[in-house]
């Protein structure tokens, strides 16, 4: 399948994400992020934080949302059982705490081919609800032939 | 100098303190809950086995954030520590494989060090050419 150059700059939605306590304690139990600003009220108040905070990659949750329409796109017509996920890169700038609103937009930065392989390269940008960014990601994925 | 309690010097060559960790059997199921990821290649050995892996393979960013969170405890284990990180993944990582990250800091300027750090399970690298920024604490 060829790739479709003129999808560039496609952007979805904005998806907006609620960022509860007990879902960054399950994320932070999960990957072991023991520090106890990551489970403890008390503690992240004493850190200087406002409420418990997420431990940086907990970005992929709140980008979840953002990210999926944007892969699943139909027009793209990705083969989701040849794609792997090639690369990753965050930038973190405000941190995240229990009851922060996370908006993130994702957009399809570049496509091409090489080596017979489909490259998608997806930017995602967070910001939190008083308007200031939280995380930019930009996501690679790569389709194997197909 | 900007030095962490664990002692990664802001000084090209510095080591980042080894991380090892274990992801036990149900670890994959544990993070596909709290990510939303139930790619049933991370959760069924035998979907996975079906489509040509050896079993049921870690989460990619689960692996990433064993990274984040060994760069993150070598700046002294403040979240706001980690600024930017950047990863390849390679391989396939395996639950129940111990997987150990780490790393050297490759430039530092001020507070600010470019720490070069890989994640392997029995010498198979399932996270290379990785690159974190930290800022560490004076």
């Amino acid at each position: 399948m060829a790739i479709k150059e003129s999808l560039k700059g496609r952007t979805q939605a904005p998806f907006e994400y609620e960022v509860g306590r007990e879902k960054i304690r399950e994320y932070a139990r999960a990957v072991g992020e023991e520090n106890p600003v990551h489970h403890d009220p008390e503690a992240a108040r004493a850190a200087g934080f406002s409420n418990v905070v997420a431990p940086p990659m907990f970005c992929v949750v709140y980008s979840a949302g953002a990210m999926g329409p944007a892969v699943l796109d139909p027009e793209l017509e990705i083969n989701l059982m040849m794609m792997v996920h090639g690369s990753q890169q965050f930038e973190w700038f405000e941190p995240v705490v229990a009851g922060d609103t996370i908006t993130t937009t994702a957009t399809l930065k570049d496509l091409y081919d090489k080596n017979g392989m489909q490259f998608y390269v997806f930017e995602s940008e967070s910001t939190n609800q008083q308007g200031k960014p939280v995380v930019k990601g930009t996501w690679t994925n790569i389709v194997r032939a197909g | 100098m900007a030095q962490t309690p664990e002692g990664l010097t802001a000084q090209a060559g510095a080591e980042l303190p080894p991380l090892s960790v274990t992801p036990d059997k149900y670890v994959p199921h544990r993070y596909a809950g709290a990510s939303g990821d139930f790619n049933p290649i991370h959760i069924d050995p035998e979907f996975a086995k079906a489509v040509g892996l050896p079993g049921n393979i870690l989460h990619g960013l689960y692996s990433m954030a064993q990274v984040a969170r060994a760069a993150t405890a070598g700046a002294g284990g403040d979240p706001r520590s980690l600024k930017r990180l950047s990863v390849q993944f390679r391989g396939m990582g395996r639950p129940e494989v111990e997987i150990r990250v780490t790393g050297s800091v490759r430039e530092a300027a001020g507070k600010r060090a470019i720490v070069d750090v890989v994640a392997e399970q029995e010498g198979n690298r399932i996270i290379r050419n990785a690159e974190a920024e930290l800022e560490l604490q004076a």
